[in-house]
Order: C-alpha cells, then structure tokens, then sequence
C-alpha cells in the first residue's frame, strides 16, 4: 500500500513538474478546453434559468371547461363533483353564464352590443387550476375532461408555456448534444498533447521498460497529467461561465428583477461545478489512457 | 539459469540472427559470448531479456519458458535482470542519480532506502562524487560505468552486458573488467558479449562463440 501510494505521489509529482516546465503550452491547452467546455456548459445554464422563469408562471396555467350552450345548471354541478373528486385537480372556480355576461358587458363598447344582442350566447364554465403544473399532466387532464358529458370545450391556455417547455427542452438536448461533441474535443486535444510528449520522452519509456517498468507504471505520469489538464479547462469553463452569468446579472440588473426568479439570473452551484471538474478530469485521463496505451502497442 | 534449446531468430526483414542455438549457462557462471559483428551476439541477449522473441526454440530463465510469458509478465522478469548497453541508454535530462535510481523507482522501493542503494551503486563503480552529474558531462568510460551502476542497483541475479568494453581505451576498460570479476565474486552470473576476449582474459571466463548464428564452444 505504502508502494503504491509512493509509486502514485512520484506520478504526480512528475506530471505536475511537467505541466509547470511546459507552461505556456500547458496553458494554450488549457484555454482550448476551457473555452470548449464553457459552450455547452453555458447552453447549460442558459436553459436552467429558462426553466426557472416558466416555473413560476406553470402555476397559472389554466384549464377552461365550456359546457355545452344548452346544459343547465345541475348538468354544471355534476361536472363540479366530478372536478372537485379528481386528483390531478387543484382548484375549480364556477363562472356562469349571467356573471360572464356581466364580465363582458364591463367591457367598453361591449354592452352596447350585447344589449342588442336579446339573448345570452355564453355558457357556463369551469375554470381549473391542476395540482401539477407539468404541461403533460394538464394536456392529460384536458384531453379526460373534454370527453365527459355536456361539455362543449376543454381549453388550455398554456399553448405558449408548453411550446416554452418544449424549445427547453430541445435546448437541453442539444446543450447535451455539444457537450457529448465537446467531450469527445477534449479527449482528442488530451490524446494528442499526450502523443507529443510521448515522443519527446520516447527515450525514457524505452529504457524504462527495459529495465521493468510496467504499462502501468509507464502509463501513470501521463494519466496524472491528463487529469491536471482536464480539471484545468473545466475550472476554466466554469470560471468563464460564472463570470458571463455575473456581467450578465451586472447589465441586466433590473430587468431581470421581473423576469429571473431570484431577481438574478442562476449560475453553477457547487454539485454541478464538482460535476464538471469531474466528467473535465475523467475525459483527460480517458484521453490520456488511449494515447500511452496506443503508444506502448506500438512499441510491444 | 539460463537455458536456450534449439533457438532460432528471423527477423521480419528476412535477415537470419540465430540459426540453430543450444546454450545452458549455471548459476554464477561467467560466460564470454563472442562472435564477429552480425554473429548474432546481441540478438542473444536480446531473446534472453524478452526484447526479441526467437522464431523457433525455447528460452528458459531462472526457471521461466519465456515462451509462455505474457506481455505483462514481462516487466517483472526484467527486474531479476541487469542489462547493460553498448550505447548506455542514458537519460540526458536528468543526472547520474536519477538515472540509476530508477530500476528501484519502476520497482517502487521508497525514497531512502532507494537513495541508500544507488550511494552504494555509484560508490561500487566509482563514480559516488558525481552523482549530481549529468550524463552528458561524464567521459564515455564514465557513462559506461553509470549505465553498469543502473543496472546492478536492483541487485539482479543475472547481468547481461552488450559491449561494455567497446569504444573504451584499454585503462576503462580494465575497470569494467574488475568490476565485473566483483559481481562475479558475489554470485551474479554474468553473460557478457564482447569481442575483445583478451581484456577479459585475466578473469579465466567461460568463452561461447556465435559463428554465423549457431555456436561453437
């Protein structure tokens, strides 16, 4: 165990010491991956905070149910029981026929017209809130009670919130798409820093195996550095993301007062930076692994 | 210890190094290989070290088929042997010490006991006062001794040495020789290639010639 520890301190050490004896390089590539992760990683929380300002305004999202012209007043109630019963159902509120003719008729210009009219053309409605603001939920919700008796219409006017759902999702999908990409840029920029420092020390890997070194062994220093180079640029994307969503906050200052939940547009919080300074860590070493080990093949 | 049966070596290029060749070395014996350029010297001790496998034949050492061994198996044969180059393989980046250190850093010995031994190393080749050195400020004679320092740091029960004496005046060379007869007086079984017989001649070793590729003893 001491060994090993020993053998795994050395490693780093080395990987370290090279990483700072080629700083402006190192740096270069930092800045490459850094850059690269901080695309989709702000694509990220550009959809984060696009999800945060529809959550709030999912709890108005309404269900209107229109009865039919000629269903009377216990034909309204019976839909009332049943609403009041159903689980996905949060609040219902009556609005009938008379009290829509009088919320109309409060409309400038409107009562004349209606007073021309002689007869009430609106019927009677129900209109409800769900318990869950999930767009599909509501949709389900809508799609039942449009088929229950005596109602003429069951209308959501949440079209605009679902199709805002729906394009953060595809945003999501596609900040995911980049990442996936940009994975892979970061594993290939690791596997060729790696390759270039294989053949500078391609001396050393010789005489190291011939003197007993195992792959791993061989392998260990380039895997440290790997991870070093990858934690870098995902600090870097991090750093770079913080500081956009700060200057954004900064410009924006009151405008987003109406608009971001907390009046300010959401960063990375700690779990989601750990995140990245993980998977940015693991996609170095991964790319690291596949240089040496392409590398020692080669050379039996 | 060493055992060799029937062996024979092509490389892809089509060139034969080693015909037909059958060579059992004891425990502690001193063996001379000997031959012309291109008789196959190096070839030998390159099958012995698992840097080459043979064609055709089988090479036993210290028990192990190397045959048999798989790649990763490999590595931990090596640490029970001590290899020593005609051009050195140095690593010029760093100095004497790190240079030889480094067979006890592959086999993860730690910091103290490690300097400890490579101090003794060095001492034992006589170049313990330049161990700061780097390899490119030694005389070749010098670096000659660094490369033989590394490769008795692990303590090996086997040392092959490839023409150590080669490109080294007569006095350098007289010194490998001693230091050579000391290894073998402490019980490493050594099989040097060389084709200066003469150098070595003092120490009454056992002499192996390759003669295009089979030997004759």
């Amino acid at each position: 165990m001491r060994t090993f520890l020993a053998q795994h301190g050395l490693a780093a050490r080395d990987a370290i010491a090279r990483f700072g004896g080629q700083i402006i390089p190192s740096t270069f590539n930092v800045i490459v991956i850094g850059v690269a992760l901080a695309l989709p990683l702000s694509l990220y929380v550009a959809m984060k905070n696009l999800g945060a300002v529809t959550m709030p305004m999912d709890a108005q999202p309404q269900l209107t149910l229109f009865m039919e012209p000629e269903a009377t007043g216990e034909d309204a109630e019976v839909i009332g029981k049943r609403l009041a019963k159903h689980a996905a159902v949060g609040a219902q509120r009556f609005v009938s026929r008379d009290q829509a003719l009088e919320n109309l008729k409060r409309s400038p210009g409107m009562s004349e017209l209606i007073g021309d009219l002689g007869h009430n053309p609106l019927p009677d409605a129900w209109i409800v809130s769900a318990r869950d603001h999930d767009p599909a939920a509501l949709e389900a919700l809508r799609a039942e009670a449009a088929k229950w008796p005596r109602v003429d219409l069951a209308q959501l006017d949440t079209a605009w919130a679902r199709k805002l759902d729906s394009a953060v999702q595809v945003g999501r999908a596609i900040a995911l798409l980049v990442a996936g990409l940009l994975a892979f840029a970061l594993a290939a920029v690791t596997f060729n820093t790696i390759r270039l420092q294989i053949l500078t020390r391609r001396e050393e890997i010789e005489v190291s195996k011939l003197i007993g070194a195992t792959d791993g062994f061989i392998r260990r220093p380039f895997l440290y550095f790997g991870v070093i180079q990858g934690i870098g640029g995902g600090l870097l994307a991090c750093t770079l993301v913080g500081l956009a969503a700060w200057g954004l906050n900064v410009q924006l200052g009151a405008t987003l007062l109406s608009f971001a939940p907390g009046g300010a547009l959401l960063g990375l919080e700690t779990k989601e930076t750990m995140t990245v300074l993980f998977a940015a860590g693991s996609l170095g070493c991964l790319g690291a692994w596949l240089s040496v080990t392409q590398h020692l093949w080669r050379i039996g | 210890m060493i055992l060799l049966q029937g062996v024979a070596k092509r490389y892809s290029g089509g060139q034969t190094a080693l015909r037909d060749v059958t060579l059992r070395i004891e425990r502690g014996e001193f063996a001379l290989l000997t031959g012309a350029s291109g008789a196959g010297k190096s070839t030998l001790l390159k099958l012995i070290a698992a840097i080459e496998r043979p064609t055709a034949g089988s090479v036993v050492v210290s028990g192990q088929n190397l045959g048999n061994l798989s790649r990763r198996a490999i590595p931990y044969l090596r640490r029970n042997l001590g290899l020593v180059f005609q051009d050195h393989k140095l690593l010029y980046d760093r100095t004497v010490f790190e240079n030889v250190v480094l067979p006890l850093r592959v086999a993860g010995f730690d910091g103290r006991e490690a300097a400890g031994r490579v101090r003794a190393a060095l001492d034992k080749v006589g170049l313990l006062n330049r161990e700061r050195a780097n390899p490119v400020a030694l005389s070749g004679g010098e670096q000659q001794r660094v490369c033989i320092a590394r490769a008795i740091v692990h303590r090996p029960a086997i040392l092959l040495a490839d023409e150590p004496t080669a490109n080294l005046d007569a006095a350098y060379a007289r010194e490998i020789v001693s230091l050579f007869h000391a290894f073998h007086q402490v019980g490493v079984t050594l099989l040097v290639s060389t084709h200066d017989v003469t150098t070595f001649a003092p120490l009454a070793p056992r002499i192996v010639e390759l003669r295009a590729g089979t030997i004759t003893e």
